[in-house]
């Protein structure tokens, strides 16, 4: 036997034997989440017993209490997330990989902050101008902008096949260095920060909703969801956009024209994205800095997660958000003097959650050696294809 | 206006930014030609950046026989450090995207929250007055160049990490395009199934050259922090900019790491230039806009030279399992 041969045919069967899962039941799928999710929390549990040098429980306590101090906050940010998720996700069902929500939301509140700053100076028939053609304005300038800006990385994807995750990318940071520019002509004082606009005009600022500051954005997100929960499962063209991320080829077959449709459902996630700007200028923060939203990554995570479902989002959304301000509150109220600990949590519970799927969709069994190995007895059951 | 333009300066501070853009694209080109599209180099280069500053804390604060120990220690120390820390970042993006099989675009972006995350908490823990007061200048002006001649300013005068960069650059291309190590990569990025058909042990490949990507990228991070920003700038704002910038200049050097070596040059002209132009104070805010834009138009004039020697590894992006049909 030549060194060559031998070096190949002398490989050891290996420990464990891989293979694709049946559909697991919803019970077993649900096991194995909670499982990840569990995996997750005694990870940060021990972390932060290294790192903080405090008791988990007392920890934990804290995680949970956090998010009902002050539960409007955490509901209108759960929210917020969950609609960046959801204008993301008809992008990602035609596995169009849109990273630039954060950059089409920031253009938008830039379009909607420009009107609302300057719209009440201007004069019809003598009189300023009303309110609620202030608010209509800014709204339809806000998702008008978002669409357009989302469109444009769209278009050299469909006609140029121009690489749209880096395209997207970068429309992120053009956003961010554009409103910058903004802020510095906006801002009067020239120090770089942009003031809250009409402090007390309140011109443009959309109404409260039952007195509450927080309820209006909640309300819009989730019908934006409602909306979007419809469109990908009972209409036709929700239908097509998935057909096309499934197979371009087989939509093509069926005479879908997958340039249009790429187009359109992009039009339609830039538009959503266009709502949440104009959400944060005329309800949220009133004001324009260069890291308003920042939540795309997070979403995209989020939507992944959910699956694209809409309604499962939901649920991960605020979990997520839960976490997040949980663990934000440990940070302050433990003295830890940073709100960075919440990011290294909440990546640690993605990680453990992408973990779990791999075992809801593979399965792992012991080979012949690994049985020997680990010193298990009973029935040796031969798998095959473990021997390479 | 050409008199007052100072075209020597211009191209030593685009050499000096373009090293983070380089250290970055070699690293991610070498994952990418292994398959894999690794989202979470500015992540990866955040744990390099913290473990080189973790190193210099070894070296002062640690170990009082080291602290009189001689500078060469200081950068050697904190430069195996950081390859330490982002091989270490690199080993769960591999874990999950090889042996778990998972998507590798979603995984990159956790690791870019969860390494960005790691770094600013940790950042805050170690003293930054001790150790950029006076570490940094270890790393800079390797030949203690102080002239005015313009071959010593342009090729003279930069840190120590820049020559590596180059260096790695040039070993990368060597191994890539000479080798036969660098022959299975490429089969392996390109076809793993027809790799794995002829006895290569794809996940082995994997593992090996993501693990020797993210450690290269870390360098890019520790760059940045030490020689780049003068040690004032223990940040990750930057960072996390710059590293998707080099992941864009991958696509951008058509995967070639002697090209990168120009193109991060280029990128990084192009980064420094507003500064180098008479422009008002209105005006040099606009231009920051700049490097984006150009990117993104350099990734679409890259397409339209459409050849067949310019593509993507074939398997780029796709997670290998034997048994799918």
């Amino acid at each position: 036997m030549t060194k060559a041969q031998n070096s190949i045919s002398v490989k050891k069967e290996p420990l464990f034997h891989v293979s694709k899962n049946t559909v697991l039941p919803f019970w077993q799928k649900s096991a194995f989440l909670s499982g990840g999710v569990l995996a997750a929390l005694i990870i940060i549990a021990l972390i932060s017993v290294l790192l903080i040098k405090q008791n988990p429980f007392k920890i934990f306590s804290a995680i949970v209490k956090g998010p009902f101090l002050d539960l409007w906050s955490y509901l209108q940010s759960a929210a917020m997330l969950l609609g960046f998720a959801i204008a993301v996700v008809p992008a990602f069902k035609m596995k169009y990989f849109n990273m630039g929500a954060n950059g089409a939301v920031l253009m938008s509140c830039a379009a909607a902050i420009v009107c609302m700053k300057y719209l009440p100076k201007v004069n019809i028939g003598g009189s300023a101008m009303p309110n609620w053609l202030i608010m209509i304005i800014m709204t339809v300038a806000g998702i008008i902008m978002a669409t357009l800006y989302s469109l444009i990385p769209a278009i050299f994807k469909a006609f140029f096949d121009i690489n749209e995750t880096l395209f997207t990318l970068m429309s992120n940071y053009i956003a961010a260095k554009f409103c910058g520019y903004l802020i510095y002509i906006m801002d009067e004082s020239k120090s770089g920060v942009l003031n809250i606009v009409n402090r007390i005009s309140h011109k443009g600022w959309f109404p409260k909703v039952g007195g509450n500051n927080y309820l209006l954005s909640i309300i819009v997100v989730l019908i934006m969801t409602a909306f979007m929960a419809v469109y990908m499962k009972y209409t036709k063209h929700g239908f097509e956009s998935s057909l096309v991320g499934e197979s371009v080829n087989t939509a093509r077959y069926v005479g879908i024209n997958d340039k249009k449709v790429m187009l359109r459902t992009i039009a339609l996630s830039g538009a959503l994205c266009g709502i949440l700007g104009v959400l944060y200028a005329g309800s949220i923060s009133h004001t324009l800095t260069e890291s308003i939203g920042g939540l795309g990554f997070t979403a995209i995570l989020v939507a992944w997660l959910a699956n694209f479902s809409p309604l499962i989002m939901v649920a991960v959304a605020f979990l997520v958000q839960f976490l997040q301000t949980g663990t934000n509150y440990v940070a302050t109220s433990l003295s830890l003097g940073s709100t960075d600990f919440s990011s290294i949590c909440v990546g640690i519970m993605f990680f453990c959650v992408i973990a779990a799927q791999f075992f809801i969709e593979y399965k792992v069994e012991l080979t012949s050696r690994g049985r020997e190995f680990f010193h298990i007895k009973g029935n040796v059951k031969m798998v095959e294809g473990g021997i390479h | 206006m050409i008199g007052s333009f100072n075209l020597v300066g211009l191209i030593v501070d685009a050499i000096a930014i373009g090293t983070v853009y380089l250290l970055g694209c070699i690293g991610e080109t070498l994952t990418e030609k292994a398959g894999n599209l690794n989202l979470g180099i500015p992540g990866i280069m955040c744990c390099g950046a913290l473990g080189g500053g973790f190193g210099i804390w070894l070296c002062s604060d640690k170990c009082t026989d080291l602290a009189a120990s001689p500078a060469y220690m200081y950068v050697l120390v904190s430069i195996l450090c950081s390859m330490l820390f982002a091989a270490a970042a690199g080993l769960i993006y591999a874990l999950f995207t090889v042996t778990l099989k998972a998507n590798q675009s979603v995984v990159g972006l956790v690791l870019t929250t969860f390494g960005i995350g790691v770094f600013r908490f940790f950042a805050k823990k170690i003293n930054k007055d001790i150790i950029f007061s006076g570490a940094h200048y270890y790393f800079k002006n390797l030949f203690g160049y102080e002239g005015d001649n313009i071959f010593g300013k342009i090729f003279l005068s930069h840190g120590i990490l820049v020559y590596l960069a180059i260096i790695i650059a040039i070993c990368a291309a060597f191994l890539l395009n000479k080798t036969k190590v660098g022959l299975n990569l490429r089969a392996v990025g390109e076809n793993p199934a027809t790799a794995d058909a002829v006895g290569l042990n794809v996940s082995a490949y994997k593992y090996a050259f993501i693990l020797i990507g993210s450690s290269i990228s870390g360098l890019g991070g520790l760059y940045y922090v030490m020689d780049k920003s003068d040690g004032t700038n223990f940040t990750e704002a930057a960072i996390d900019s710059f590293g998707w910038m080099a992941v864009a200049l991958v696509i951008a050097t058509m995967w070639k790491p002697l090209v990168s070596i120009f193109g991060s040059i280029l990128f990084g002209a192009f980064y420094v230039m507003p500064a180098y132009l008479p422009l008002s104070r209105n005006m040099n805010k606009l231009f920051a806009i700049a490097p984006y834009v150009i990117t993104v138009v350099v990734l679409i004039v890259i397409r339209f030279m459409n050849q067949k020697n310019n593509q993507p590894p074939a398997s780029l992006g796709l997670s290998y399992f034997r048994e799918e049909r």
